[in-house]
């Protein structure tokens, strides 16, 4: 009994030891506040226009989608998609599409305006992403990753 | 005691890999088996003590490397940034600084040991000298350490004793240069500062194991300065005495480690360090840290530069000359009544000094810390050859279990 009641206090007294060891490599206070919200002006950005910010170290992509794009996007049977999912469920206005700008393959950076469906083209393995930033053709698996965002108002959209 | 393990490996896989590698024997044999003197008073607990030290500090240290930027226009603030932001910045930090100074209390403790029980004589000089090499590795350590949060005293320590190289003929300022890697204390010489700090706690742990390999080739002294005769009456197996007297007394250390962490962590420390370093301005007072301040005050004592130098240096260099200075027969103070007389003197002078070290050189404090340099050289040169050949001392029990038993014997009666 008393072996165990040690072994337990003994156990406590490590974990309580080794815990700030640990725990001091995850994120400090300055990093997670530089990783706060941001907001984006969307008045400043045209119709058509893709305008990419910088959030928590990674590319933001933030689409004035034309109303062909919006169109082509909606009308794609979810069978046609390596990753299903439907255009409405991507979106909370469609007109704004805010994806992150991170292939889902490999992490490199895809080129806007490219490829066979006008979304984006990864360079690096070849990778294809519709108006909706779905993936269509190539190696990578998912569809560009949507981030928390929230319309604060008509013209500013905050992000994270 | 040196020989091969009497370790039986118990399982299949036990002997598969002692056959190859025989780390558990040795294990076994050094910290299991092995004979220890059974007299052994809680002064002996502080070689124990320190190898904790030394893991804690180096653990420590690691963690804040991996925070801390060595540039000058990026290290202050990012000490301040381990305080404030990082996840326990502020406790890995203070355990790191406060750990410094209970390193050195430690040490102090463990020499002053030496000192008393006169554990530096033969067959031990090489294990007192692994243990100066030890001290002076500490030194320079702490020394680099204190430079890297890059304060006012950081900078302005650096500087001093930086300088001191320049006090060499001929070659002193080239040497100087070259340290600084600049014209002065500068970005160059926090970066190799860093460098270094971070090697030399692995040295340190080199020469440790060295110190306790040669403790273990002529076993450990006592307290009543008796060589073991016969193991089964003069000792008992490490495990579990030692083991659980050593846990128990780094228990109580961590204890009185933690007081200082948590209740009075800047006590120790300069608040000028909390000034970031300026080149321009030179603070009041430079102080060293406080376990530098008896040859601060020895270095300021002698009025001539070098000779400031030379006397600092060789009030550590004069430990190493230690077994062959003290003539005594008798190993331990408990039977050299003259001699503990001149010890306690010596802990009172190194005090002494050590307050005149904080004060500044100017009046009574210069003749003071002249009057007790000379007592801390005497100490040494004189006093301990010329009482082994004067003192009378007392007579030294026959063997440890006769020591002992005497002890149990008079408690009874």
């Amino acid at each position: 009994m008393l072996f165990i009641a040690t072994g337990a206090a003994g156990a406590v007294g490590v974990g309580s030891v080794a815990w700030p060891f640990i725990h001091q490599m995850n994120p400090d206070a300055s990093t997670i506040a530089a990783g706060a919200p941001i907001d984006v002006d969307l008045s400043a950005i045209a119709e058509g226009a893709i305008v990419t910010v910088k959030w928590r170290g990674k590319p933001i992509f933030v689409r004035h989608r034309t109303p062909t794009e919006i169109k082509d996007a909606a009308d794609v049977p979810l069978a046609q998609l390596p990753d299903p999912q439907a255009d409405a469920q991507r979106v909370k206005k469609p007109e704004w599409l805010v994806v992150i700008g991170v292939c889902t393959h490999l992490g490199c950076i895809p080129l806007g305006h490219q490829g066979e469906y006008e979304g984006w083209f990864c360079p690096c393995h070849g990778s294809v992403y519709d108006t909706s930033g779905r993936i269509r053709k190539g190696p990578a698996p998912k569809n560009l990753e949507v981030p928390n965002y929230v319309f604060a108002s008509d013209t500013k959209l905050t992000i994270g | 005691m040196s020989g091969p393990s009497t370790y039986v490996p118990k399982s299949a896989i036990g002997r598969w890999f002692e056959s190859r590698l025989p780390i558990m024997g040795l294990i076994h044999s050094s910290f299991v088996v092995y004979p220890t003197p059974r007299n052994l008073n809680y002064w002996w607990t502080f070689g124990g003590i320190l190898s904790v030290m030394l893991v804690v500090q180096i653990l420590t240290g690691i963690v804040l490397v991996m925070h801390y930027t060595p540039h000058v226009d990026y290290a202050f603030s990012s000490v301040e940034l381990i305080m404030r932001d990082v996840n326990w910045g502020w406790m890995l930090r203070y355990t790191h600084a406060n750990g410094a100074s209970m390193f050195f209390v430690a040490v102090y403790i463990h020499m002053l040991r030496g000192l008393y029980y006169g554990s530096y004589k033969a067959p031990r000089e090489v294990l007192w000298i692994l243990g100066v090499i030890i001290y002076l590795l500490m030194m320079a350590t702490g020394f680099m350490g204190y430079v890297l949060p890059w304060g006012q005293m950081s900078f302005w320590g650096a500087t001093v004793i930086t300088n001191l190289f320049s006090a060499i003929p001929l070659v002193g300022e080239a040497i100087t240069t070259w340290l600084w890697g600049g014209y002065s204390v500068d970005n160059p010489t926090l970066n190799r500062f860093f460098s270094l700090h971070y090697l030399l706690p692995f040295m340190i742990a080199g020469v440790v194991v060295l110190h306790v390999w040669a403790l273990h080739v002529v076993g450990q002294n006592n307290p009543d300065g008796v060589e073991v005769k016969n193991v089964a009456r003069d000792t008992l197996p490490f495990t579990p005495y030692a083991t659980i007297k050593d846990g128990f007394a780094m228990i109580c250390f961590m204890l009185f480690f933690a007081w200082w962490i948590f209740y009075v962590p800047n006590y120790l420390g300069h608040a000028d360090n909390y000034i970031e370093a300026n080149p321009l301005a030179t603070p009041a007072h430079i102080v060293p840290e406080w376990y530098y301040l008896p040859f601060y005050a020895i270095l300021r004592a002698v009025p001539s530069k070098l000779g400031g130098v030379v006397a600092m240096f060789s009030a550590i260099l004069v430990l190493c000359f230690l077994p062959w200075l003290d003539t005594s027969r008798v190993r331990s103070a408990k039977y050299r009544p003259v001699y503990k007389v001149f010890f306690w003197l010596f802990v009172a002078s190194a005090i002494g000094l050590g307050y005149l070290g904080a004060m500044p050189a100017e009046g009574g404090y210069v003749l003071a810390s002249r009057l007790l340099a000379v007592y801390y050289f005497a100490f040494f040169l004189i006093v301990m050859p010329l009482l082994g050949l004067f003192e009378t001392p007392h007579a030294v029990p026959a063997s440890i279990a006769d020591s002992v038993l005497k002890n149990a014997h008079s408690a009874k009666a």
